[in-house]
């Protein structure tokens, strides 16, 4: 086990941007790195991707590996497991952080068998167990009842996929230096059995979910479609984003991609504002990141009430148009 | 088309409660159903069936009352039911998990061609989203996860809608693959007359670790990499402002002026 | 109670629970507000079988009887008698065919009816000919390989959704009723348009047509049965599809208790739940006793047709066959008093049910926010629709007359 050595985070990178939970990868990675003394080191995957490298060592990698090829410019699960098996095989990482993404999850599992090793998803908490120098990953199960740490005693690496915003982004540091290592893409060996068509950027309007700093979202205790129209006008005057809990999802009420939640998104605003919504386990997981949540329920016992910073016991009717009227035109 | 759907019993998430003293799962009487999410894919795989036509195998792993589980999917309109019971499995993580499935499914290829194998996106209680492209890299099939939509089932392949963060990427899929499925993709139907009568009398095929050729040093909680150490009920936060006022107007008022008074806004 | 029900009918019963429950509750107020027919519904009746209850194995249906039909009928009009009529109408317009057809035309028309990828519906009413059927005035006359129709219907449950209409028309016209035919007409059919849609009282998500026949060129394979013996046909159509109306209507008073109860256990006044008001508890046990006489005629009917129905269709499908001629062979007797009996029975008690429960929980129930107020206007189609209260009464006493005439009492 020996040879196992450096923590490695992926980046990901899609359609030549980096996803901002690389950031977070590098803060998590960083200190698991400096705990075991160890290189703390990027993985790049992509097309015209080794010009984040830069970035990388600003943001605290000491190394970055990048497989730079035309044919990774899109993801497709077979020819990104294998190309990152086989970097894995070649370098023998002791640690391996993914981001747990829509693409981190799928990749971080199907790399996990290929590379014979244990992977914990979507883990909220990653520390170095003192005694023996293991990666400890503390994650939500059971729709976030239970927290269950997970551990992998006799395999390398540690996997692990990051849920986003679990982390603060690295702080930046101009002018760090790293190595970078290059891995040869082999077209032979990497074909592909998938074929990427094309990417349809999201139709809804508004801003993403992930980008928002403030987020209105609304439950089942809206009560009807058109309840999201009023949601929407705070959102606006507020310059922030609508989402929702899974109830008015399953109605039909709002797409599926602005369910927050244990299974839709998490997200991480300066401010969340949950009308109507219960706020059941599985709901505030998404959102219990936020900097301050605010409340407006009809009942004074659900149990958001409690777990918010602001409650208002009201309908939510009544108040969100008082407060587009406090906050004026 | 064969289409095998990979589903699991678990507990109906509402009713899961923790012990706050041993921080563990109460598992007595907490009632047991199919994986939410494992109801879109059944689903689509009997639409499929019903467009194209074709045979929905149906292959779960777990103890003998994970039967249950594929007898509701019949009653949904899947055809034959397998069912993987060893105490070999026991414990098993996704790493061994996703092996057994895949030696499960292998087994079923034999007996007939499998063009695709679809799960739900993750299950209720682990929540991993694991299983199915694992699946896939042991059978070493093309996968894709997070499918919100079949664009078209071909003749040789299928084109699929995958979900990101950002939008959809479309993909196509060389037969036999594996596809892992979001909600948005059905609307699983409630069990038809038929469906109920003949779950009742199907006979639901029983393999062992043996029967399917599984490597039992790769099975159940002594061989799978990852290991529990320590689990607990998570923290909940309860000390909330109640915002005050005589009325809903002068509540909001209120609110707004907290909200600039920190900054929020 | 237990109306000594089979498996099937027990899972019958289970499924369209279920299905009453998840998917038409959800759904019954906001398409009855806007008036329109559910396709998403109908998608998911036929995806849980409820088109094919009642028909053969062999065409993809579950080989149940009228009973299975009518409890089915039952316990969705109990959550909405108007998008029930989604299956109810398919029923209705495909029992003609399926009893007079030929086995050919079986093999053509009961896959898609079975499964539900086509709707029926049943086309008898015209301007002129509402009680009296014998009064229609469309007209088939034969013109080489097809009949040529010509005329108007109207009030058409399920029109313009429907793919095919079971059209009474006359084919010799010179002949009166002894003229009277059934025809099978598809939707597309050069010359056949839909003229104006009802806005109606009651049943507002089924969708009300009138039904217009302009020098429309029917092929002459799609004649059920033999000319000029269309009435006789209907009749015995009346006779299986009546007892439905009365599952609907038991459904609906059903429907009507199961909304009124919880309320009254909990509304308060005078500092108590109403419910112990023993004014108001009386007359909801008299309406549930009715309710439930209403059912057990219903099931002991339909049982009892079954016994007939079900071996009819075997043999004719058997023996190559029409089910209608199997049916003969049977019995030569008809159901038509006792159909007629349930259909008069239950309706007046669906639409007392409903009327009363609206008065017993007052204020709320004339609001269309509790759904009781749509259970009073749903209720009265049930006296009106195949046959009014007063024809079945027609039906009941020429029979009556009938059997004393023959004891010679």
């Amino acid at each position: 086990m020996k040879e196992w050595k450096n923590v490695w985070i992926f980046a990901q990178t899609a359609r030549g941007k980096l996803s901002p939970t690389a950031y977070e990868l590098l803060n998590a990675g960083r200190k698991l790195a400096d705990d075991l003394g160890e290189k703390l080191c990027a993985v790049l995957l992509g097309s015209d991707v080794k010009k984040f490298a830069q970035d990388m060592f600003d943001h605290g990698a000491d190394a970055v590996y990048v497989c730079d090829a035309a044919q990774l410019e899109n993801y497709v699960d077979d020819v990104y497991a294998k190309t990152l098996s086989d970097m894995i095989a070649c370098y023998k990482p002791n640690k391996f952080l993914l981001p747990a993404t829509n693409l981190g999850r799928s990749l971080s599992a199907k790399t996990a068998i290929l590379a014979k090793t244990g992977l914990t998803a979507d883990a909220t908490e990653v520390v170095i167990h003192k005694e023996d120098g293991q990666l400890h990953a503390t994650r939500p199960t059971f729709g976030g009842n239970l927290m269950a740490t997970i551990t992998c005693a006799h395999t390398r690496p540690e996997m692990c996929s990051l849920r986003p915003m679990a982390y603060a982004k690295s702080a930046k540091e101009t002018g760090r230096k790293g190595e970078v290592i290059e891995f040869a893409f082999d077209e032979g060996k990497f074909t592909s059995l998938a074929k990427f068509l094309q990417f349809i950027k999201s139709e809804g309007e508004g801003l993403d979910l992930s980008e928002a700093e403030i987020i209105v979202a609304g439950g089942r205790g809206l009560g009807k479609p058109e309840g999201f129209a009023l949601l929407e006008k705070l959102a606006r005057r507020l310059g922030g984003a609508v989402a929702a809990s899974r109830a008015p999802v399953d109605s039909g009420w709002i797409e599926y991609r602005r369910q927050i939640g244990l299974t839709g998104r998490t997200v991480k605003p300066k401010l969340y504002i949950a009308c109507g919504i219960s706020g059941q386990i599985q709901h505030m997981a998404g959102c219990s990141g936020s900097d301050v949540i605010v409340a407006i329920n009809k009942d004074p016992n659900a149990p958001i009430m409690k777990m918010a910073h602001y409650a208002v016991e009201g309908d939510l009717y009544e108040v969100i148009p008082a407060m587009l009227e406090a906050l004026g035109e | 088309m064969h289409i095998l759907a990979c589903v699991k019993q678990t507990p109906k998430s509402d009713n899961v409660k923790i012990d706050p003293a041993t921080g563990c799962l109460i598992r007595s009487g907490v009632e047991s159903a199919m994986n939410p999410f494992d109801e879109y894919a059944l689903e689509e795989a009997v639409c499929l069936k019903e467009q194209l036509g074709g045979f929905v195998s149906v292959m779960t792993m777990g103890p003998a009352a994970a039967e249950n589980v594929l007898r509701d999917s019949i009653a949904r309109g899947a055809d034959k039911a397998y069912q993987l019971g060893d105490m070999a499995f026991a414990g098993s993580d996704t790493w061994a998990t996703s092996y057994a499935l895949s030696k499960g499914a292998e087994k079923i290829n034999a007996e007939m061609k499998i063009d695709l194998i679809i799960c739900g996106k993750q299950t209720n209680d682990s929540d991993t989203g694991h299983i199915g492209p694992q699946i896939s890299a042991w059978l070493g099939w093309p996968n894709a996860a997070f499918v919100r939509r079949i664009v078209e089932a071909g003749e040789k392949s299928i084109t699929v809608e995958r979900l990101t963060e950002d939008g959809t990427e479309v993909l196509e899929l060389p037969y036999p693959c594996v596809i892992s499925v979001v909600k948005e993709i059905s609307n699983p139907r409630v069990r038809s007359v038929k469906g109920r009568m003949a779950a009742k009398r199907a006979e639901v095929t029983k393999w062992t670790a043996d029967d399917i050729g599984a490597d039992k040093n790769k099975l159940g909680v002594k061989n799978c990499p990852t290991r529990v150490v320590k689990s607990f009920a998570p923290k909940r936060d309860g000390n909330a402002v109640v915002v005050q006022g005589a009325n809903g107007k002068e509540k909001a008022a209120k609110l707004v002026e907290l909200l600039k008074e920190n900054k929020y806004i | 109670m237990d109306y000594a029900i089979n498996e099937m009918e027990q899972e019958t019963l289970n499924a369209t629970r279920e299905l009453a429950q998840k998917k038409l509750k959800p759904l019954r107020a906001e398409m009855d507000a806007k008036e329109q027919f559910s396709k998403e519904m109908y998608e998911e009746f036929r995806k849980s079988g409820m088109f094919g209850l009642w028909l053969p194995e062999k065409y993809g249906g579950l080989g149940g009887g009228i009973t299975c039909l009518a409890m089915a009928f039952e316990e969705l009009s109990r959550v909405c008698a108007g998008l029930a009529l989604t299956p109810g109408t398919s029923a209705l317009g495909a029992i003609p065919m399926f009893l007079a057809a030929t086995p050919q035309q079986r093999e053509r028309w009961c896959y898609d009816l079975a499964s539900g990828k086509k709707l029926w519906a049943f086309a008898l009413t015209e301007p002129e000919a509402g009680s009296d059927a014998t009064a229609l005035k469309t007209t088939a006359i034969k013109d080489g390989d097809y009949y040529v129709v010509n005329g108007t219907k109207h009030f058409i449950s399920t029109g313009k959704e429907a793919d095919f209409y079971t059209v009474i028309v006359n084919t010799n016209p010179s002949r009166g009723p002894r003229g009277i035919s059934m025809l099978v007409v598809e939707k597309g059919t050069e010359g056949f348009t839909f003229g104006k849609k009802e806005e109606k009282m009651g049943i507002r998500t089924n969708p009300t047509y009138e039904l217009i026949f302009d020098n429309v060129r029917v092929p002459k394979e799609n004649l059920l049965g033999s000319e000029g013996r269309g009435l006789l046909y209907v009749q015995e159509t009346l006779d299986y599809s009546r007892p439905g109306v009365a599952a609907q209507a038991v459904g609906i008073a059903q429907g009507a208790l199961d909304e009124t109860i919880p309320y009254l256990r909990t509304r308060k006044q005078f500092g108590q739940p109403i419910i112990t008001f023993q004014a108001l508890a009386h007359k909801v046990a008299e309406l549930a006793a009715k309710t439930e006489a209403g059912r057990a005629l219903v099931y002991t009917l339909t049982h009892k047709m079954d016994q007939e129905f079900l071996p009819a269709v075997k043999a004719a499908m058997e023996n190559n066959t029409t089910v209608h001629d199997e049916l003969k062979k049977i019995k030569g007797g008809r159901w038509t008093k006792y159909s007629a009996m349930a259909k008069l029975f239950c309706a007046n008690t669906a639409m007392e049910v409903a009327d009363e429960c609206v008065t017993l929980c007052g204020g709320v129930a004339y609001m269309r926010d509790f759904p009781l107020e749509k259970y009073m206007r749903d209720a009265k189609i049930t006296q009106i629709y195949e046959g009014t209260v007063h024809i079945q009464k027609n039906e009941i006493i020429a029979a009556l007359i009938k059997e004393y005439a023959a004891k010679g009492e």
